[in-house]
Order: structure tokens, then C-alpha cells, then sequence
């Protein structure tokens, strides 16, 4: 470890305070708890949020994987890790079903996680209706109220006008059939894995100084009508590493031509599928 | 197989190298070292030292080092280290009345009781480059200047107003412990110990701009404020250990300090009278403490009754955005890779278009 910190950078007074919002935001699925968020030395917005929480739930005997778009070794993802090697010397890993604690930003992985996993997501903006309503105080209150019509409506007229809602990512979900929560940026495919996960799901935001969480198995349902349901994405092409064609893929361009091959965005889950 | 998506801890180490040879003074041999910053880049570490919050004029010289000059970085590297740090206790309020004075104005009054005392100021300065400088021959020649008196008492000009019931009462003491933006997160409405601690530290950009905006036009009822008086200068911090039950100084601190008269016509309760606004900055940061009083006094526009229809109004608005570390680091994230999101768009868009092409076709 560095001189001169503590074991995972925050002192203890500050984890104890992070790990009591951690439990307070459990007992409430999906509300979003204020706390006492510190400068990290990583930037806003590159993750402060879900460090925070790692920080304070990892031990020694954890082992850590960190995730950036699905891919382990995305740059920030290696900084990521990088810093939880230098502050805490664990095992780190790139193995989903090794690892303990998941950091992740933009993905949930397409393996089925455990009991024995948490999952702590970094949120950039934690608030799902902070586009509907710029002020904190008000958005405050229409959670409090279950005051949901406004997002309803925005859906509503995203279809009537485009035949579809057309929310990609950071899809809104209910959790526990209370709270409508923004799953972090993820990409709308990743909304179903949230239902009833095994593992723990935590969500830090650091800038907006945020923590909520998903016990495990809770409902998660995504936000849709009767007459519309949810979807999720779908490819007309397979993973051109691996084959794989049930999991989330990114577009990659090969040539001047601009052509294109599609790949796993779970570097991890590609890799396996490979060996098999 | 793709460049792009491997080899990023590689390409990681290398970045952080490239960045630090670009500091190393390969034509110049010569290492700046910390003392000459703070001696001769003062206020560039004046401003370090406020927004990183952090009163170490070492610490705030080794960062803007450590960040080749970029400021609103080695306010950030500042800030990092600030949290780090034990806190063992709380000062008692500064007295900025027994300031020992470097400079001290009032534009309300010709004359004052102490008389104005301009001190090292860029406000007379004909602003043309001064080639002698170019090559570094200037020596060191110190004479003694004039400083205020320490045992000179400066009334405060806000305090002539006051006496005379013109100027609306400043709060006296806070009641309850005050607001600590730095361990609590942030609350509205918001409280005046609350808004004045983050606009202390706050991004001088943003706050100046805000305050020209207001002056300008964009701010309530366009009255003009007058700076009631500006003063810095050093002030002993105090503590107060329970188990000794007296004060002991600490140290002193530079501060700028600057009260604004702005006016209020009054209410069907409330006779008309003046109202304040008040900025306080670590270090010699006038501008800074000028812009913050004009945006404290914006910002108790709801007190007021006023109708809030400005950005500087709005205290959503100006706290939630005003500090450059939160910015710059939210603003800098867009460069991260977003392939995941962006896949979900394209299918998105791609599938839109299929489909309003498809109809246009049929049509």
C-alpha cells in the first residue's frame, strides 16, 4: 500500500459513514440516498461515486473486477483497478464468477451473477427525472408523492410520435413496485437482468453525492404499456470473435470503406465462450 | 486483433509518461522551484489555495508544479489530498475587524475613518508588456513598504450605515453549528453558511461571469450595488479547546473580504432599506470576494420576496455548478468511452429512419 493512506484510501469514520447510507439505502430499494461524498482522487464523473462505495465495502479477501463498457481492459476501467491495486493490494480479476465485488460502468455482465457478488454501478446522474424536472427539490418531492405522471407521459409521447419508446439506455425501471430508479447509463437489454438478481446491487453517484441499492431479489420491472411492452435490443448479427449471438454487441468499423464487424461488449464472456 | 479495444493499461503507462516529460526542462535546465512560485506567481497560488480550499501556500505552489500550470487541475489535485486530511477542530468565526490591513476601500465614502489604503493593487497599472522582464534580470530589492498599523482599529463602513438603520442587519451568530459543505451533502433551500462556503471555493470564472450578468441586466430589479468596502489582509484563526476554556491563535491567514450595498424598496412589513452582500476568499483574490457578495446578495432574492426569474437567483442553478472540480470532472468524462450507449443510438436511429423511409416510399 501507499504511505501515507488508509487501507482503500477513505478513513474509517468516512467508510463507517458511506456503509451506513449503504445499509440505509438497502432497507429503502431504489430511493436515493443523500451522503457526505469526498473528492476522490480520481475526477467526477469518472467514477467517484461507485469508488466510494467499493471503498468502503472492500476487504482483503475480496476480489475485485472493474468493468468499462462490458470490457475489462477499457483505460478507465485499468485506472480504475490500478488504484484499488496501489490503495489496497487485493486480488483483482478479470473472471466474472471470481470475482466478489463488480465495479461497473455502462454494462452488467451477460454472466448470470451470484449470491456471494455485489454489483456497484457508477452513476453519473442518479435522479431518473432530473430531464423532466431540473430542480432537486422538486424531483425530492414527486418521489415522496409516487408522483410518477410526468415520466408516464414522456413515455406516452415518445411513442406517439416515434411508434416506440426511445430511450436506449439508462431505461427507467420501478423498484420493488416503489421507486422509478435510473439503472445507470446501462443499455435497456441489461434492464431484465436487474429482476431478481441474486447479488447485491449498489449504485454510487458521486458528484450528485447519491447511494441506492437493489437487495437481492427484488422486482425490477422497466417502465412500458400494455399495449407497448418493453423490448430489448436485438442483432441480426453474431459476435465475430465468438459467435455469440444472446449478447450485447458493439459495432466496430474495419476499413476506410467504413465496413463493419460486431463484437461482445463483454470482453470476459467472449473470451470464455471462445474456449468452449 | 483490435488496436482499439486492447492494450489499454499499456497505452495508460505511456500517457502518463508522455505527460511527464512534458514537464521536464530540458531547454531551460533550470527546475522552477516552490518558493519561486509563491513568491513570484502569487496569485495563481492565492487561487489555488482558495478553490482547492486547502490554506498551504507549499501545497498549492507543489500542485500547480506537479500540474504544469494548468490551475483548475492543480485545484482538483489539491482537493484530493484536502480529503485526506483529519480535522481536529472547528475555529471560532475570524474577526476580520482586527484584520492587520494590506488594503482596504470603500467606494460609498470620499473619506473614512482610517482612511483607504489602496496597497499593491493592478488597478493603476497601464497594462503594457514590460519587455525588462523578458529576461530575468530583475533583482530582488526590498524595500520596506508602508502597511497598516496593527494597533490601528478600522471601523467598518457597513457599520455607519448600520447605525443609522439604513442597512439591513447582518446575522449575528449561527445558532446551530454551521453548515459543512465538505462532510455534508448538499441541501435546499439552502442556508447562508451553506452557499457562502461554496462560493468561497467556487470557480472564479463562473462567478465572476454570473455577477456580470446580474450588473448587466440578468439580475433583479437592475439596480447597481456599490462596494461598501473591500479589505485584505491578515487575520488570526482561533479554536477554542473545551477543556481549556480560552481561545489560542493557530495562525494567521490571508484573507479578501468585500461587503456590497445593494438596495431593497421595501415591503408592506419592511421599510426600505439597504441590503448586503458579502464575499470572503482565502489569499488575495479581490475579484473573487467582489463576485461572490453580488451573487450572496442575488441569492436571498426568496428572503426578499423577490421574484426569481435569473440564473443568479436560483440557488439550484449557482450551487449545483459553480465548483470547477465537479465541472471539470463531469464535462472531461464525455471523453470516456461511451461505445455501449452509443451502439443502443445507432440501432436506434437506424431503425427510425428504416421505418419513416419505408413510409415515404409507400406514399
Amino acid at each position: 500500500m501507499i504511505d501515507g493512506f488508509n487501507f482503500a484510501y477513505l478513513d474509517e469514520a468516512t467508510k463507517r459513514m458511506i456503509r451506513r447510507t449503504i445499509l440505509k439505502a438497502i432497507c429503502i430499494p431504489g430511493y436515493q440516498c443523500p451522503f457526505g461524498g469526498r473528492e476522490m482522487p480520481l475526477a467526477y464523473g469518472w467514477g467517484t461515486g461507485g469508488i466510494q462505495v467499493t471503498a468502503s465495502i472492500i476487504g482483503i479477501n475480496d476480489t475485485l473486477k472493474v468493468i468499462d463498457q462490458g470490457a475489462d481492459d477499457t483505460t478507465n476501467a485499468i485506472s480504475i483497478k490500478n488504484f484499488f491495486k496501489k490503495v489496497c493490494k487485493i486480488e483483482t480479476t478479470e473472471d466474472t464468477e471470481k470475482a466478489t465485488i463488480i465495479q461497473t460502468r455502462h454494462r452488467i455482465p451477460e454472466k448470470k451473477l451470484s449470491e456471494n457478488q455485489i454489483l456497484v454501478y457508477q452513476v453519473p446522474q442518479p435522479e431518473p427525472l432530473r430531464r423532466l424536472e431540473p430542480k432537486e427539490q422538486e424531483t425530492r418531492k414527486l418521489h415522496a408523492y409516487e408522483e410518477y405522471a410526468l415520466m408516464h407521459v414522456k413515455l406516452y409521447e415518445e411513442i406517439s410520435h416515434f411508434g416506440s419508446v426511445i430511450k436506449t439506455y439508462a431505461y427507467p425501471v420501478r423498484t420493488n413496485k416503489r421507486y422509478i430508479t435510473d439503472p445507470s447509463p446501462t443499455p435497456k437489454f441489461d434492464n431484465p437482468k436487474m429482476d431478481f438478481m441474486e447479488a447485491l446491487q449498489l449504485f454510487g453517484a458521486g458528484r450528485e453525492r447519491r447511494i441506492y441499492a437493489i437487495p437481492p431479489y427484488t422486482s425490477v420491472q422497466s417502465l412500458d404499456f400494455e399495449d407497448h411492452p418493453f423490448q430489448i435490443q436485438t442483432w441480426d448479427e453474431r459476435c465475430d470473435i465468438c459467435g455469440s449471438n444472446n449478447s450485447y454487441l458493439d459495432e466496430i468499423i474495419i476499413n476506410d470503406k467504413g465496413e463493419k464487424k460486431f463484437i461482445c461488449s463483454d470482453t470476459n464472456y467472449c473470451e470464455k465462450n471462445l474456449k468452449t | 486483433m483490435y488496436v482499439a479495444v486492447k492494450g489499454g493499461e499499456k497505452a495508460i503507462n505511456s500517457s502518463i509518461e508522455l505527460l511527464d516529460q512534458k514537464r521536464k526542462h530540458i531547454s531551460s535546465n533550470q527546475d522552477i522551484n516552490i518558493s519561486q512560485l509563491i513568491e513570484q506567481l502569487s496569485f495563481a497560488v492565492d487561487r489555488v489555495v482558495s478553490e482547492g480550499s486547502l490554506y498551504d501556500k507549499n501545497l498549492s505552489a507543489l500542485s500547480i508544479k506537479q500540474a504544469q500550470g494548468d490551475l483548475v487541475e492543480a485545484i482538483f489535485i489539491l482537493r484530493a489530498y484536502r480529503t485526506t486530511l483529519e480535522r481536529f477542530s472547528y475555529s471560532v468565526p475570524i474577526d476580520t475587524s482586527s484584520m492587520t490591513l494590506k488594503r482596504r476601500i470603500s467606494a460609498t465614502y470620499k473619506d473614512i475613518p482610517g482612511g483607504q489604503i489602496l496597497g499593491p493593487t493592478f488597478d493603476y497599472t497601464h497594462r503594457l508588456l514590460d519587455f525588462s522582464l523578458l529576461n530575468g534580470k530583475e533583482t530582488s530589492n526590498k524595500k520596506n513598504t508602508p502597511t497598516s498599523n496593527d494597533n490601528v482599529f478600522f471601523p467598518r463602513v457597513m457599520e455607519f450605515l448600520n447605525n443609522e438603520g439604513l442597512m439591513e442587519k447582518e446575522i449575528e451568530k449561527l445558532k446551530s453549528k454551521p453548515f459543512d459543505i465538505t462532510r455534508e451533502p448538499m441541501k435546499f433551500p439552502a442556508s447562508r453558511d451553506q452557499w457562502l462556503q461554496i462560493l468561497s471555493r467556487s470557480d472564479e470564472g463562473f462567478l465572476l461571469g454570473l455577477s456580470y450578468s446580474a450588473i448587466r441586466g440578468f439580475g433583479s430589479k437592475g439596480t447597481h450595488p456599490f462596494v461598501g468596502e473591500i479589505r485584505y489582509g491578515f487575520v488570526e484563526v482561533k479554536i477554542y479547546p473545551e477543556e481549556l476554556g480560552f481561545e489560542i491563535c493557530v495562525g494567521e491567514i490571508e484573507v479578501s473580504e468585500c461587503e456590497m450595498v445593494d438596495q431593497f424598496e421595501g415591503s408592506k412589513k419592511i421599510a426600505p432599506q439597504f441590503t448586503r452582500g458579502y464575499g470572503l476568499t482565502f489569499g488575495y483574490n479581490e475579484r473573487k470576494a467582489m463576485s461572490i457578495s453580488i451573487i450572496d446578495r442575488a441569492l436571498k432574492s426568496e428572503e426578499y420576496g423577490e421574484e426569481i426569474k435569473f440564473p443568479i437567483q436560483d440557488q439550484e442553478f449557482v450551487l449545483y455548478h459553480s465548483d470547477n472540480v465537479e465541472a471539470q470532472g463531469f464535462v472531461s468524462h464525455l471523453k470516456l468511452p461511451h461505445y455501449v450507449d452509443f451502439q443502443g443510438e445507432l440501432n436506434l436511429i437506424r431503425e427510425l429512419r428504416k421505418k419513416i423511409l419505408k413510409e415515404n416510399k409507400d406514399d
